[in-house]
C-alpha cells in the first residue's frame, strides 16, 4: 500500500480481467447455446 | 492436399474440433504462469516504479488488437475473392476478440499514461489511430448485425474491414512516421535489445500466452458462427418444406 502506483496497477489488471472475463464467458455461452440450437434444428429435420 | 479444403465447413469443424480443448487449457496455464511471473517475479522499474507491470498486459493486448485486425482483413480478402463463407465467418468471429483487446489496450494505456505522462489521453497519432480502429471494430460488428441477408452482410462488412486497414496500419506504424508522445517500439530486432531480460522474458511469455488465448477463442467463436449458419439453413429449409 506504500506503493504510490498500487491503484493504477490494480485498476489496469482489474479492467483487463473484467473485459477478457466477459469475452470468455460470452464466447463459451454463445457456443453452448448454438450447439443446442443446431441439435434442435437437426432433430426437427429428422 | 490443398489448404482450401478447410474452407469447407465440415472439414473446418473436424480439424478444429480436437484443437479447442488443448488450446484452451494451454492458454489458461500460460496466462496464469505469465501473470504470476509478471506480478510477483519482476522488480519495479527504476523510473516507472510498479507501473511497469501494466505493460505486461498493455503490450500483448496492443499487438493482438492490431494483428487481429490483420487476420480479419486477410480473411475478408479471401472471402471476397474466393467466395469462401468460412473466411467471412472467421473474420466475424475475430471482431469481438479484437475489439476486446483494443479496449484493454486503450484502458491500460490510459491508466499507465496518467502517472507516467501526466495525462490519461492525448490526441497523439498512435493513440488516435488505435481509437479509430476500435470504432472500425464496432462498426464492423454493427454492420453484420444490421443486415439480415448473411451473404450481403458478409460482403459489405468485408469491404468495411478493408477500408479500416489503413487505421490498423497507422496504429502499428504511426510512431515510425511521426514524433509522437507514445514511444517507439521497445522490442526491435533491427535496433537490438533495449529492455532488460528481467522484463523482456516475462513480456515474451505474456505475448505468447495472449496469442494462444486468441487462437483458442477464435476457434470457438468460428465454430459457433458455422453452427449458427447451419442452424439457420435448416430452419429455412424446414419453413420452406
Amino acid at each position: 500500500m506504500s506503493d504510490p502506483y498500487f491503484f493504477y496497477v490494480l485498476g489496469a489488471y482489474a479492467a483487463t480481467a473484467v473485459i477478457l472475463g466477459w469475452l470468455v464467458w460470452s464466447t463459451y455461452r454463445a457456443n453452448a447455446r448454438m450447439r443446442a440450437e443446431l441439435e434442435d434444428a437437426e432433430r426437427h429435420r429428422k | 492436399m490443398s489448404i482450401w479444403r478447410y474452407a469447407n465447413p465440415a472439414e473446418f469443424m473436424r480439424l478444429t474440433g480436437w484443437l479447442v480443448l488443448p488450446l484452451s487449457v494451454l492458454a489458461g496455464v500460460m496466462l496464469a504462469v505469465g501473470l504470476a511471473w509478471a506480478l510477483l517475479g519482476t522488480p519495479d522499474d527504476y523510473q516507472q516504479g510498479s507501473t511497469v507491470k501494466i505493460l505486461f498486459i498493455h503490450v500483448p493486448a496492443s499487438m493482438l488488437a492490431i494483428n487481429t485486425y490483420a487476420v480479419m482483413a486477410v480473411a475478408s480478402v479471401i472471402g471476397l475473392i474466393r467466395g469462401h463463407h468460412v473466411s467471412f465467418l472467421v473474420a466475424k468471429a475475430a471482431a469481438p476478440i479484437g475489439a476486446a483487446f483494443t479496449l484493454v489496450s486503450l484502458m491500460t494505456g490510459a491508466i499507465w499514461g496518467e502517472p507516467m505522462w501526466g495525462t490519461w489521453w492525448v490526441w497523439d497519432a498512435r493513440l488516435t489511430s488505435v481509437l479509430v480502429m476500435f470504432f472500425f471494430y464496432l462498426g464492423y460488428m454493427a454492420l453484420w448485425a444490421a443486415v439480415d441477408e448473411p451473404e450481403k452482410a458478409a460482403e459489405l462488412s468485408g469491404v468495411l474491414c478493408l477500408v479500416g486497414v489503413v487505421f490498423a496500419f497507422f496504429a502499428r506504424y504511426a510512431v515510425n512516421f511521426w514524433a509522437t508522445l507514445h514511444q517507439g517500439a521497445s522490442l526491435s530486432v533491427a535496433e537490438g535489445q533495449r529492455v532488460d531480460d528481467v522484463f523482456r522474458l516475462p513480456l515474451y511469455w505474456m505475448m505468447a500466452a495472449f496469442y494462444v488465448f486468441f487462437v483458442a477463442l477464435l476457434l470457438v467463436r468460428a465454430r459457433t458462427e458455422i453452427r449458427a449458419r447451419r442452424a439457420r439453413a435448416l430452419r429455412i429449409r424446414e419453413v420452406a418444406a
